[in-house]
């Protein structure tokens, strides 16, 4: 049993229901953890692959080639300590959903292939890195402590090349927490947190668009995109509160929830029905809250013109789709630490992973009812 | 036979009987006729000599009524003559009149006696219309007319000069109608000059409206108005219903429409002055002023009531209630206002070596009393306007909606909730730090609310219900309403002191852990200032709120454990739970696990409503506290030394904090969670022998 706190769905896989886990170990070697879960007969296979430079913080895979992932490791030498990130790929075998799990996996670890280091050694320790959402996975973002560093993977990602930077100037240690690639216009815009302050960046000119004083009461520590309305998104932080905002309106959040009693460290939107939202946070729990009102979908899965066969069954659907209201759909109390990441299935989207600090990965799906209440 | 025989004996025995009976009586009455018909022929005698002598009577009666008819017949010739004479001698003296009239009515008009005049005149008239056709009759007409006209002429003059008051107006008026002048257009130039005076009225009242030179008190302005114009309509509506009752409704339609339209003048310079009343705190003299504004606008109200102005008034009285109402409100609230600028003012001041400022429940006891008094003293000035001698107060409005609506639920309820909100508006400022309020503010404002709840609510209101007797049925806000307000008021300031609490504490903790360097950190000699000050911090907190919360209940177990055992009791702990770290191994991580198990069975929420007791106070600021160490502690990497830092900051950290939780066990395990989350975050865990730490913790 070790501590985790890095989890990521396998981005490129839209088959299999994978999700990567880094460790944390200052006494062994640390892995990375592919767990895929074969949701038909319930049963969830583990394969470890070594991850020797040092203990994982940030994992994120890429959205274009299966096998390549980012990590942002603790580097620890001469009692310094420093955050580094770097590329890897995965051995072909272990690309695609696992097939035979292996009986004796300390026979069978394997290794990571280094692809690239992204070179902080100008910049500080590396908070996170976020790939260009739809891209061909040959962008990459990476926050290190003031500066946002836009990177070019060339050579099949056998290099990382500075593309372009910038950096928070102001009083005191600024420092990035977390920041989010947006799959919106373009795959131009970012948007990071540091302290509790929200700001997007144009990655063009890696500018500043807009800037959310005082977010949070306290430090933020998460946010993300809504997938599918171009300028909501969603944060979370220290005040136990999770906040939806409207970028073209950053004076007021657009509603706030506080469900949590102790700090919310990650906030996921679903990908596909944007209305579910999840959050886990250091009081180890997880809530899936349903936030119909502010939602693409705000009364329920649009009816396709093909359903309306029969007017009078497509009345009775409409009325029973009418009283959905934001609520908290169900609160996860499986975690006996503080859960450090959730994270939504890319393959269904009907799943999600949570990850607590004891190294347990709890697999949850949506409740049935809810899911068929949206999908029909 | 011998019995038939026997009862014709006794037959003709009884006959004879019966025979000499008869002859009896007729013996027996024959004197008494024979003196019957001597009286009858006395009586014959009498009667003839009666005869004789009325004839007699009747002759001399003829005799005189011959005499009498002679004698009348003498007489009537000269009675007719002294009539003819009689009614000769009149004429001669109406004509005589006549002839004096023009210059009667000239010296009349010179003496200025025009009544005088206009009664000659009116005698006159009739004659002189109906003989105008006889030229001398003519000619005296014809003077009379011109001198008519002028004493017309100079009445009207008078009139129009209006220097004389309403009285001798409305006589000149009289006259003048007299005269024969066109009523209509009288009226218009009556109302028309009356219209003059009360412009000129209200003109002085406007100029004493005036805006720089301080005018006159409300009283003196409403008296001015009230003998000045008020008085002035009075006169002239009676004059006029006088004068032109004739006139039917048109005439009276013209004087309320006169009436509305200058009572509405009136009205809007008294509401005028009243809005520079609008500032002014005391109530007696505005309520006096608009007692006497009411009454003296009721006779005209009797007098005139198609011109509304009694609504009017009383409308405009209720309308000065609402808005005074509304300014005691307002004076409550920044009354409210004030004592928390004067509470953050004593809690902003310097505190002076060796003297201490006024205590949180002085403070609070101020404030309480403070607040308290303004709502009797605004419940006291209301309560003027529904006072017995006054003349509104016995309006509907004033029995019912003033008391209800208006006193009830718009000020006392109104004021509560107001209250409640500005606390509550303390909790919902994040961010801004510059106006955030001091925490002792947030603490003395909950056990306000919570003093609010548990009496003060009910005492305010049942003092307002007695003194306004409700008699309205409309629905007013009940008071356990009110207290449940005030009540989630009181838990919402109390939490949010908790959390801004707390998170002064965890900043501390957290810079403590963010800045240094725990890999290269030397080997632990002290516990580290911070932790002193955290311990020093949370005993001010505590002294704080025992200042204004109760105690609270403790676990039973806390109250006897002392110091010495506590120590004792949590090194074994630790001896146990190092021990195997050394070599990393199965053990350890169950009985690590177990812990945890522990810890996490029953959950802690870490921010968690508070209740009303110092004890929970305590444990919710230590709690968010020690969440925040452990949580900023698993993000760093520790040396050996660090780990063993972190073990002499948490021991100490335990030997402090216990005292003031309800639950000491909770105080272990988080700090438990920390020392071993440190190890967890150390590649080199050797930890410091705990003796080692004790002693270190001992010397301070």
């Amino acid at each position: 049993m070790e501590q985790a706190r890095a989890l990521t769905p396998q981005t490129a896989e839209t088959d299999a229901i994978r999700f990567l886990v880094g460790t944390q170990s200052l006494k062994y070697d640390n892995q990375i953890h592919i767990i895929d879960f074969d949701d038909e007969n319930n049963i969830i296979n583990k394969n470890v692959l070594l991850h020797q430079v040092g203990e994982i913080w940030h994992i994120s895979a890429s959205p274009a080639d299966k096998g390549v992932l980012a990590t942002c490791y603790n580097k620890t030498s001469d009692s310094k300590v420093l955050t580094c990130a770097a590329v890897w790929r995965m051995p072909k075998e272990l690309e695609s959903g696992s097939h035979e799990s292996p009986d004796d996996s300390s026979s069978t670890t394997q290794t990571l292939e280094l692809l690239c280091h992204l070179d902080n050694t100008a910049h500080g320790n590396m908070a996170c890195v976020t790939w260009e959402p739809m891209g061909d996975g040959k962008k990459i973002i990476s926050l290190a402590d003031n500066h946002i560093l836009l990177w070019d993977l060339q050579e099949s990602s056998s290099q990382a090349v500075l593309a372009s930077s910038a950096s928070l100037e102001g009083k005191g240690q600024l420092k990035f927490t977390s920041g989010r690639w947006s799959p919106h216009h373009n795959c131009t815009q970012v948007a990071t947190a540091n302290d509790t302050t929200l700001r997007g960046w144009d990655t063009r000119t890696m500018s500043q668009i807009y800037c959310i004083e005082n977010a949070h009461g306290q430090l933020v520590r998460d946010l993300d995109f809504n997938p599918n309305k171009q300028y909501y998104l969603a944060s979370c932080g220290d005040d136990c509160r999770v906040k939806f905002w409207d970028t073209r309106n950053v004076t007021e959040p657009v509603k706030t929830l506080e469900e949590h009693s102790h700090w919310v460290w990650n906030v996921r939107y679903n990908h596909s029905h944007d209305q579910l939202v999840l959050t886990g946070s250091s009081d180890s729990r997880v809530i899936l809250s349903n936030m119909v009102s502010i939602s693409s979908e705000p009364f329920g899965h649009l009816v396709d013109d093909d359903d309306l066969s029969d007017q009078e069954e497509h009345h009775q659907e409409e009325k029973n789709k009418e009283p959905l209201q934001d609520s908290v759909i169900a609160t996860y109390e499986e975690h006996e630490d503080s859960v450090y990441a959730v994270d939504w299935s890319s393959a269904d989207p009907w799943l999600f992973a949570s990850l607590s600090y004891d190294g347990r990965l709890v697999v949850n799906r949506v409740p049935r009812a809810l899911k068929y209440h949206i999908l029909l | 036979l011998a019995q038939l025989m026997d009862s014709e004996t006794d037959m003709v025995r009884q006959i004879r009987a019966l025979d000499s009976d008869m002859q009896t009586l007729v013996y027996e009455n024959y004197n008494k006729f024979i003196s019957a018909t001597d009286t009858i022929r006395k009586m014959k005698n009498d009667f003839r000599k009666m005869e004789d002598e009325m004839d007699r009577l009747a002759n001399n009666m003829a005799v005189i009524t011959d005499f009498s008819a002679r004698i009348s017949a003498t007489l009537q010739d000269r009675h007719e003559r002294i009539t003819k004479l009689a009614g000769v001698h009149a004429l001669l003296r109406k004509l005589q009149f006549l002839f004096e009239l023009p210059s009667r009515l000239t010296k009349c008009v010179e003496l200025g006696a025009y009544g005088q005049a206009v009664r000659y005149q009116g005698r006159a008239q009739a004659v002189l219309q109906q003989y105008q056709h006889l030229p001398s009759f003519r000619a005296i007409q014809d003077d009379c007319h011109v001198i008519t006209a002028r004493l017309a002429q100079q009445l009207r003059q008078r009139f129009r000069e209006g220097g004389s008051g309403a009285p001798e107006q409305a006589e000149c008026v009289e006259l003048l109608l007299a005269l024969g002048e066109p009523a209509g257009e009288l009226c218009e130039e009556f109302l028309a000059h009356a219209r003059g005076r009360l412009e000129h009225e209200l003109r002085g009242l406007e100029a004493e409206l005036g805006p720089s030179p301080p005018a006159p008190d409300i009283l003196e302005f409403t008296d001015h108005g009230g003998s000045g114009f008020v008085g002035g309509l009075c006169q002239v509506a009676a004059a006029y219903q006088e004068l032109f009752a004739a006139q039917g409704p048109e005439g009276a339609e013209k004087l309320a429409a006169f009436a509305r339209e200058l009572g509405g003048r009136y009205f809007e310079l008294v509401e005028r002055r009243l809005a520079q009343e609008q500032g002014a705190s005391d109530n007696s003299l505005l309520v006096r002023a608009l007692d006497r504004f009411h009454r003296r606008l009721r006779a005209p109200g009797a007098l005139l009531a198609a011109a509304g102005l009694a609504e009017a008034a009383t409308e405009i009285v209720e309308r000065v209630a609402r808005e005074r109402l509304g300014h005691h409100l307002q004076g409550l609230r920044a009354a409210f206002l004030g004592c928390l600028t004067d509470v953050r003012q004593v809690l902003a001041a310097p505190r002076l070596a060796g003297k201490e400022g006024p205590g949180l429940a002085e403070l609070l006891a101020n404030v309480a009393s403070s607040v308290l008094s303004h709502i009797k003293a605004s419940l006291a000035a209301v309560h003027l306007f529904t006072a017995k001698e006054v003349s509104f107060s016995n309006k509907p409005y004033f029995r019912g909606e003033f008391c209800s609506q208006g006193v009830r639920e718009g000020l006392i309820v109104g004021f509560i909730r107001s209250m409640c909100q500005t606390a509550q508006s303390f909790c919902d400022s994040p961010g801004e730090k510059g106006s955030a309020p001091p925490p002792a503010l947030l603490l003395l404002l909950s056990r306000l609310c919570l003093d609010y709840e548990t009496a003060t609510v009910s005492y305010i209101l049942t003092l307002t219900d007695e003194q306004f007797l409700v008699q309205d049925q409309s629905p007013v806000t009940p008071v356990s309403t009110l207290c449940a307000e005030a009540r989630e008021t009181a838990r919402r300031l109390l939490t949010h002191y908790v959390k801004v609490q707390g998170l002064v504490i965890s900043q501390m903790l957290r810079k403590s852990v963010e800045t240094r360097d725990w890999l290269s950190t030397l080997e632990p000699r002290n516990v580290r200032a911070v932790m002193k000050r955290v311990v020093e911090d949370t005993t001010a907190i505590d002294v704080q709120v025992g200042l204004l919360y109760e105690e609270g209940v403790r676990k039973a177990q806390s109250s006897d454990s002392s110091k010495r055992t506590f120590s004792v009791y949590s090194s074994s702990r630790q001896q146990g739970r190092y021990a195997p770290s050394y070599t990393p191994s199965a053990p350890m991580d169950t009985n690590l696990l177990s812990n945890i198990q522990k810890l996490f069975s029953e959950r802690i929420d870490v921010f968690s409503p508070v209740e009303f007791n110092k004890v929970s106070v305590l444990t919710g600021i230590i709690k968010i506290s020690l969440k925040t160490l452990l949580e900023c502690v698993r993000l760093r990497t520790f040396g050996r030394f660090g780990l063993q830092q972190v073990q002499v900051d948490c021991h100490f950290l335990q030997l402090y904090l216990w005292r003031f939780v309800a639950d000491e066990e909770l105080v272990h395990l988080l700090l438990d969670e920390v020392v071993a989350s440190a190890a967890l975050r150390c590649p080199d865990p050797v930890p410091m022998e705990p003796s080692v730490v004790e002693v270190i913790c001992e010397r301070g």
